[in-house]
């Protein structure tokens, strides 16, 4: 299946990205014309929508800080109910390198996937990273691959490409404080076919990741709690939406 | 060492503090201050409290089962502070729904300002 023929659009996901949210949001639309940009301002303190709005981007912006889950959910929702039959989400920070889109396009547009995940650590992709942080990695991966019964290298990777169906599911239904992690997860136990593919990212220009070192311990071990519990759901993650 | 039985004094100020606690529990609810489905455990958690300090020879026997010699009070004690935890707890699944129900509201809000705003931008 082409591209073209269909409604597509890029969700990104931005915190205090006034730097870096113009170029991510132009990147996206000279890569394909046709391609719909969602920007969704997550509470940003900072001309992050205005700067996105001016670079020919919709705008969602909520009126508070939902965290990555929440935020990501909006775009899914913004997606859903305007009809679109592609997304691709990428953050907002300029990591994710548009020019690499068409390899995570490539398994869903094949009707191979209906997710497909641009991972660091697939063979080929070249990333490096502090150690710790690449324990903290491989641990995550060998759990998911364990859970999922498929290997996956990268649990933490927002790059990823969306049809209809997977979108319907996030859009109704999506894990708000590790959405990555227990996304893949989730969508594995709803029989959803999941691809990775092996992509470079870019070190980001402006401003800090919100990870620090700390924090990326008590994150593992609440992702650890968060995909333990998991285990004894039926649905994976409580229906919020009646 | 055989049980010594609960002292009445003891058995009169736990009485007393507990019917302050139904009573102001009560008063929170008349005036609209605490939601029924908030309170029932707060009502219940004194009404045990009252049941156990006013009749001694139940606490006592109460006490006797749990293996609790020598001052059966402290019986008291524990009741209270499991319903504590109870309450507590009950409060960490009602924030948990509130937090929820908030991200849900705040994403319809978004979405429909961003609504109106595309249907303005074309007129």
């Amino acid at each position: 299946m082409s591209a073209d023929a269909l409604r597509r659009i890029a969700i990104v996901p931005a915190y205090n990205e006034e730097h870096n949210i113009g170029r991510v949001v132009d990147e996206l639309r000279a890569f394909d014309a046709g391609l719909h940009v969602v920007v969704v301002s997550d509470g940003s303190a900072d001309r992050t929508a205005q700067v996105a709005a001016a670079h020919g981007a919709h705008v969602v912006r909520l009126p508070f800080n939902l965290g990555i889950g929440g935020a990501v959910q909006t775009g899914f929702r913004y997606a859903f109910e305007n009809g679109y039959e592609l997304v691709v989400r990428c953050d907002g920070d300029g990591q994710h390198d548009p020019s690499e889109l068409p390899a995570v396009l490539a398994p869903v547009l094949a009707g191979e996937a209906d997710i497909a995940v641009g991972s660091r650590f697939v063979e080929g992709a070249g990333y490096r990273s502090s150690p710790t942080r690449r324990i903290g990695i491989r641990l995550l991966a060998w759990i998911v691959s364990a859970i999922a019964r498929q290997r996956v290298t990268d649990t933490t990777s927002g790059f990823q490409a969306l049809n209809r169906k997977a979108l319907e599911l996030f859009a109704s239904d999506y894990p708000h404080d590790y959405p990555e992690v227990e996304g893949m997860v989730m969508t594995i136990k709803h029989r959803l076919r999941l691809r990775e593919v092996p992509v470079s990212m870019r070190e980001r220009e402006h401003g800090r990741s919100s990870i620090t070192a700390l924090r990326s311990i008590y994150y593992m071990a609440k992702v650890l709690v968060a995909l333990f519990v998991g285990l004894f759901r039926r649905r994976v993650v409580p229906a919020e939406d009646v | 060492m055989i049980a010594d039985g609960t002292p009445l004094k003891v058995s009169l100020a736990a009485t007393a503090a507990s019917l302050v606690l139904v009573l102001v529990v009560f008063e929170l609810i008349r005036s609209r201050r605490l939601r029924e489905r908030y309170a029932l455990l707060w009502l219940l958690t004194g009404i045990v409290l009252v049941v156990l300090s006013a009749w001694r020879g139940g606490l006592n026997t109460i006490a006797g089962w749990l293996g609790v010699r020598g001052y059966p009070p402290a019986v008291l004690f524990a009741v209270g502070l499991l319903f504590v935890i109870l309450v507590l707890l009950h409060y960490s699944t009602v924030i948990s729904r509130l937090s929820d129900q908030n991200v849900i509201l705040a994403q319809r809000l978004a979405l429909l300002e961003t609504k109106l705003d595309e249907r303005a931008d074309r007129r």
